[in-house]
């Protein structure tokens, strides 16, 4: 009797990483950009911060070239933190979280396919806006590049650790600011190497060191922040 | 009252008990749910219905007692009982930015059911929603949303199935489908534990009342 | 052995443990505490390039280093009880939380204040004073998650995987900002110069650390107790306890 039942779901998805990170990355990504307004929104408020400095400090040249590489880090991690807080907010609203708990995939493989999906509609356009950007602070091409690299392997790292504050916050009062207050420290060796790359090319060093430290953060981050991420979801549901 | 039960216990409970805040909600609740067999579980507002029915789909700890799931005592979010069951809480898990079918075809995904468009446009069919399936499910009423999750639990097929308050917001042909639904679903060696004010009426059931 | 481990992580059996150890620490501390300040302020002779300023240290360091040392603590809780579900490892997290802020805050305050003779500014972004202010942030940030979550067991939970997140960046934000501070030269201020220290100071110092840990544990026994009793209200083993019956009354 109920052993035809248990025989019946032959095809377990347990183990499935790919297609679980595939299904939450393809999800998400498809209903971002069916609200686009909302990711034009978040851009926006990377260029305007990014363009009040300038006015806040002086227009002179080598100055400029001096804090812009921090002010692009400092922008970004703002900018992270503004959708962060709607990582998980939705799906924890409106029911779809706990169909993914609950589900027969993996959760951190699950929540792993959301961080992916902010990325690429959070982090990786102000990657691309970090040439033009550059401009604005008279950064030479080289220090532009390096700037560019650096934002490429660290902006994921942003999203990845944030997905563990945006879980841990889900549903608090005050959840925005005090997903600020719980991140933004983490942060800080990401912004140390970031802006730190482009210091070194400016000053005739080699940005490698720092690139370097930057992507096995990311690689530490890769591998532990889904199942951070993922517990905190579980005790956000509980 | 129970029915007369086969021995093979799909889903058992034993002494649970739940706290909220500092109110005890209930204590020493224990209750098995056979193939074939329904568990309705009763009780006035505020008695912890939804929240046995969270516990035993695996989303929060008792704070005593004990949940089986075919012999095995399974721990929240556990993986065995994760494969098994369909959960349907208050909330429809319904994306308003996906059309009607986009949203079956992905949570039918999400429970591990690979399924096809027309697979999923049978199962709105059924559920009498294959005229809106195009339509963004922002602009669905209520029932339809809820339709949309019965035509989930048919798509999926999980041996356990666990709903909290299915006949809310559905009109009377809503209420009849549901219960079509039920009963294949306990016809296919099923079980089911449903939280309702509106009785259902199937072959083969248990009551649960909290008080 | 380990049942009765487990035994003394019931919060019933901890609380009166607590109640008789606290006193304890608390009289080691304040002698500890008396003995050191006095060695420290009174005999210790008067630093030859730093004068009467360096006495700070000995408030200074031993909170600088019970402030990463409870972190630590915290972290170790927090694994327990995400590990093995005892609500008596995250009440011991929680109660040290305050306590470490506490620590870093005066290892915070007293460097501002040993800087501005020593080096003729209150703040430098040295790498350990640098590192002292993000590890405050983060005691802040763990107080500020628990304060924001009114289910206990899920503030228990959440703080115990926050806590866990910032030990592993713990060190990597050191090695950071250590590695920020060396590329910028330009401001050469360092703390790691420590004055050469007499057998009398060190003497002072070590007096100073015990007495720290002395208070550190007493406080968190005497809170993990204040906790104990929020939480179990309503308890049966509780209510029979004198000092709560003398309350109900």
């Amino acid at each position: 009797m109920a052993a035809s039942i248990e025989s019946a779901p032959a095809a377990s998805v347990q183990g499935a990483v790919l297609p679980a990170v595939a299904w939450a990355l393809a999800r998400d990504l498809k209903i971002s950009l069916r609200s686009k307004a909302e990711l034009g929104i978040q851009l926006l408020f990377y260029v305007i911060v990014v363009t009040l400095f300038p006015l806040a400090t002086t227009p002179e040249r080598s100055l400029l070239a001096a804090i812009g590489p921090g002010v692009l880090w400092v922008a970004a991690l703002l900018a992270s933190l503004l959708s962060l807080s709607r990582l998980f907010a939705a799906d924890h609203a409106d029911g779809t979280l706990e169909q993914m708990a609950l589900s027969p995939w993996p959760l951190p493989a699950l929540v792993s396919g959301k961080i992916a999906a902010h990325w690429l509609t959070t982090g990786l356009p102000i990657v691309l806006l970090a040439p033009l950007l550059s401009a604005q602070y008279a950064l030479e091409r080289d220090a532009m590049w390096i700037l560019t690299a650096a934002l490429l392997i660290g902006t994921p790292i942003l999203s990845l650790l944030g997905g563990i504050g945006a879980a841990l916050t889900l549903g608090l009062r005050g959840g925005g600011t005090l997903l600020a207050l719980l991140v933004l420290p983490l942060y800080v060796p990401i912004l140390i190497f970031g802006a730190g790359s482009v210091d070194a090319v400016r000053a005739g060093f080699s940005a490698g060191p720092h690139l370097s430290l930057l992507g096995a953060g990311l690689l530490v981050a890769l591998v532990g922040a889904p199942f951070a991420a993922a517990a905190a979801v579980r005790v956000a549901l509980d | 009252m129970k029915s007369n039960g086969s021995p093979s216990a799909m889903l058992e409970g034993d002494g649970l008990a739940a706290v909220r805040g500092r109110a005890q909600l209930f204590a020493n609740v224990g209750f098995r749910v056979d193939a074939c067999q329904t568990l309705f579980v009763t009780g006035p507002n505020g008695s912890g219905k939804t929240t046995l029915l969270r516990m035993l789909a695996g989303l929060s700890t008792p704070t005593v007692g004990i949940i089986r799931w075919m012999g095995n005592t399974v721990a929240p979010f556990d993986a065995r009982l994760r494969e098994d069951v369909a959960f349907a809480g208050h909330l429809p898990a319904l994306k308003d930015e996906l059309s009607a079918i986009e949203n079956l075809v992905v949570l039918a995904a999400l429970g591990g059911e690979k399924v096809t468009t027309e697979q999923a446009l049978l199962a709105l069919d059924r559920v009498a929603l294959s005229r809106q399936r195009t339509l963004p499910a922002r602009v669905l009423s209520q029932g339809q949303r809820r339709r949309i999750g019965l035509a989930r639990l048919a798509l999926v097929n999980k041996p356990l199935w666990i709903l909290d308050e299915p006949t809310t917001a559905l009109d009377s042909d809503g209420v009849a489908l549901l219960t079509t639904l039920l009963c294949q679903h306990l016809d296919a060696n099923g079980c089911a534990v449903v939280a309702t004010h509106q009785p259902l009426s199937v072959p083969r059931f248990a009551n649960l009342a909290l008080a | 052995m380990a049942a009765h481990w487990f035994l003394y992580a019931s919060p019933a059996s901890f609380y009166p443990i607590a109640g008789r150890m606290a006193p304890w620490f608390a009289a080691a501390a304040a002698a500890l505490a008396l003995v050191g300040l006095w060695i420290g302020l009174v005999v210790a002779p008067t630093d030859a390039q730093q004068g009467d300023a360096y006495r700070i240290i000995f408030i200074h360091v031993p909170a600088a280093w019970m402030s990463m040392f409870i972190y630590l603590v915290m972290a170790f809780w927090s694994a327990l009880a995400l590990g093995y579900n005892t609500r008596l490892s995250a009440m011991m997290a929680q109660a040290l939380a305050p306590t470490g802020a506490l620590m870093t805050f005066i290892a915070l305050w007293t460097g501002a204040f040993w800087g501005r003779p020593t080096w003729g500014t209150y703040w430098a972004w040295d790498a350990r004073m640098t590192s002292e202010l993000i590890l405050l942030f983060l005691y802040l940030g763990v107080i500020a998650l628990r304060n924001g979550i009114d289910d206990p067991r899920r503030a228990d939970k959440a703080c115990s995987v926050l806590t866990l997140v910032g030990a592993v960046n713990v060190p990597i934000i050191y090695f950071s900002v250590k590695w920020w501070n060396t590329l910028h030269q330009g401001s050469t201020i360092s703390m790691t110069a420590a004055p050469k220290m007499a057998a009398i100071m060190v003497t002072a110092l070590g007096l100073m650390t015990l007495a720290t840990w002395g208070y550190a544990i007493a406080v968190a026994l005497i809170r993990v107790r204040a906790i104990i009793v929020e939480r179990e209200r309503g308890a049966s083993w509780l209510s029979h306890l004198p000092e709560v019956r003398r309350l109900v009354v």
